[in-house]
């Protein structure tokens, strides 16, 4: 059974990441990341004139990076195959739904996971030029990607309610958007007049920014990676049946 | 074996598929016939596992589609509605993919993929991108998709639709070399393709079976079998010479054509080349109907509407 389960995800996920760079979009995604991580961290982040050999310029803008570029390789997810028919093909394989909802998020996780790696060339930039500690780096990256999976997961999920990747794209920016700012007053203000005091802070809790930003300075919490893998989670299952429902439509 | 118990989906408040029960035996070319909309490419959307019926279920060779969904669907092979196929991948990428998820590795899936891509003549476009090839090439390769393992159901929606002549006769031999011991179940618009290929049909109109037959009991059942049309030079005239026979029913003439329709009592072809003779009367041609489906499946579906 498991044996079958990890062939059938692995079967999945090769056909996904071969998808990927069968067209442009895979190396024009992966060239727009490194640019704009590249940009963030220089310019805005102000890396050289900051004089301190870490990467925290560099990981402070990830969440803003991924609110855009992640619901960009996740709205294809499910709205295409839909669009296509080609769903129909999937899911009457002996192939499990929950099975493809597993697979198809992995590939595109994974693939998020190479464009992270290429950044490698300002790991390598700040080893140049002090003495980082490449542990806390290290931990920064890994609670990067987790974070990536976050939005990722949510992306995957609104992308099945719909066969029009735009509408997807656009309602997972928006929720994206939601998580990340969940503890900010713009967010929480609304809120305040209709929901209780433990609530709030619940909602609060949820923030995305609030759980990164102690990644992004080295502090490695495993209670912040584990909430991102409890978001992850959460949104596959939700992805598991939205797909249950809205694939007849 | 298929046996369909009471199968029925509901989109909503619209009723698709409305209580259908059959039972296909292996060496079966099944036909699905009936106006669009009818709930034909809905009942094998529900067959093969995809959509889980509202009411009722499927049981496929012992495997039934709800409970069973995983071990039905290794046995069953399907084209759907329009073939469609990851259009980024080539060709082998492709039916690579086809190949492990049917659980085949190393040198099996080698075998599996070069037979159906044999079978299907695809063997100069494995290296294409799917979506650069003609029509005709990606429903070929729709079909090798669904042959690939071998099943012992083949669910083929609209195998032939937008082909050309040759390719749908290509397609045709192919359905009947796959029948010999399975069960084929296919849907089509082309009347004449029930009558070519498959040895069982069933009409099926606004969710519900009307019809379930051979395609000669179906031709059976039009008022044309063992009508006599005739062309000659007077049609008006020898009308009314033949309505008199007590064989006949009733004369039509239709763009100089006479179509004389049986009575049931005695045999009608022979009764007008007598009375012709007769006559001497001198005629162009004359043939002896079989029936015509086009004309059955308007009498059935209509019915239905009315
Ligand atoms: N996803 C859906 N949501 C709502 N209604 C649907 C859906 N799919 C099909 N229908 C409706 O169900 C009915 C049956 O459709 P189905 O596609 O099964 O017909 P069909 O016999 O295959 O028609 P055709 O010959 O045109 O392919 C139609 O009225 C159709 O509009
Ligand atoms: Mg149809």
């Amino acid at each position: 059974m498991s044996q079958q389960f990890s062939g059938n995800l692995g079967t999945v996920l090769r056909r996904e990441l071969a998808s990927y760079f069968a067209t442009p979009v895979a190396y024009v995604f992966i060239l727009i990341f490194l640019i704009m991580a590249a940009a963030f961290t220089f310019y805005l982040g102000g890396f050289f004139e900051r004089e301190i050999a870490d990467l925290e310029p560099f990981f402070r803008f990830h969440p803003w990076l991924y609110l855009f570029l992640v619901p960009a390789i996740g709205m294809r997810l499910w709205a295409e195959e839909r669009k296509y028919g080609t769903i129909e093909l999937l899911l009457t394989l002996p192939i499990t739904a929950t099975e493809a909802v597993i697979a198809k998020f992995l590939a595109a996780w994974l693939f998020i996971g190479l464009a992270l790696v290429l950044t490698f060339p300002i790991w390598i930039t700040v080893n140049m030029l002090g003495d980082p500690d490449n542990g806390v780096i290290l931990a920064a990256y890994i609670g990067s990607w987790f974070m990536a999976g976050g939005f990722l997961a949510i992306s995957a999920c609104l992308s099945a309610l719909t066969r029009n990747q735009v509408v997807a794209f656009i309602l997972a920016v928006v929720v994206c958007f939601l998580f990340l700012l969940s503890g900010l007053p713009m967010v929480l203000d609304p809120f305040r007049a209709i929901l209780p005091q433990p609530m709030l802070d619940a909602i609060a809790n949820l923030s995305f920014l609030v759980h990164f930003s102690s990644i992004s300075r080295g502090v490695i919490d495993l209670r912040d990676v584990l909430y991102f893998a409890l978001v992850i989670g959460f949104w596959l299952i939700a992805n598991r049946i939205v797909l249950e429902i809205k694939k007849a439509s | 074996m298929i046996e369909a118990k009471s199968l029925t989906r509901r989109y909503g408040p619209l009723l698709a598929v409305d209580r259908i029960s059959f039972t296909v035996e292996p060496g079966t070319v099944l036909g699905f016939l009936g106006p669009n909309g009818a709930g034909k490419s809905t009942t094998m959307k529900m067959l093969t596992g995809f959509l889980p019926p509202t009411e009722g279920t499927a049981v496929i060779f012992g495997h039934d589609i709800i409970t069973d969904s995983l071990a039905a669907r290794r046995i069953m092979g399907y084209l759907p509605e329009g073939a469609p196929l990851y259009g980024e991948l080539t060709v082998a990428q492709f039916l690579d993919f086809t190949a492990r998820a049917r659980g085949l590795r190393g040198r099996q899936a080698e075998r599996a993929i070069a037979g159906s891509v044999d079978r299907l003549t695809l063997g100069e476009v494995l290296p294409q991108t799917i979506e650069t090839l003609s029509k005709g090439f990606k429903r070929r390769v729709g079909l090798a998709q669904a042959i690939l393992h071998d099943p012992r159901v083949l669910v083929l929606d609209e195998p032939t639709d937008g082909l050309d002549p040759n390719q749908k006769h290509q397609v045709r031999q192919l359905i009947r070399d796959m029948a010999e011991d399975r069960i084929v179940i296919i849907s089509t618009h082309i009347l004449e393709e029930v009558d070519a290929l498959c040895n069982r049909a069933m009409i099926i109109a606004s969710g519900r079976l009307l019809a379930d037959d051979t395609p000669q009991g179906l031709l059976r059942r039009s008022r044309y079998n063992g009508a006599v049309t005739l062309a000659v030079d007077d049609a008006q005239v020898v009308a009314s010479k033949l309505s008199e026979l007590p064989e006949a029913a009733e004369v039509e003439i239709r763009r100089g054509r006479l179509t004389v329709f049986p009575s049931g009592r005695g045999n009608l072809f022979d009764a007008i080349n007598r009375r012709l003779t007769e006559h001497q009367i001198r005629i162009d041609e004359i043939q002896l109907e079989g029936g015509r489906l086009d004309e059955v499946f308007r009498s059935i579906t209509m019915e239905e509407a009315a």
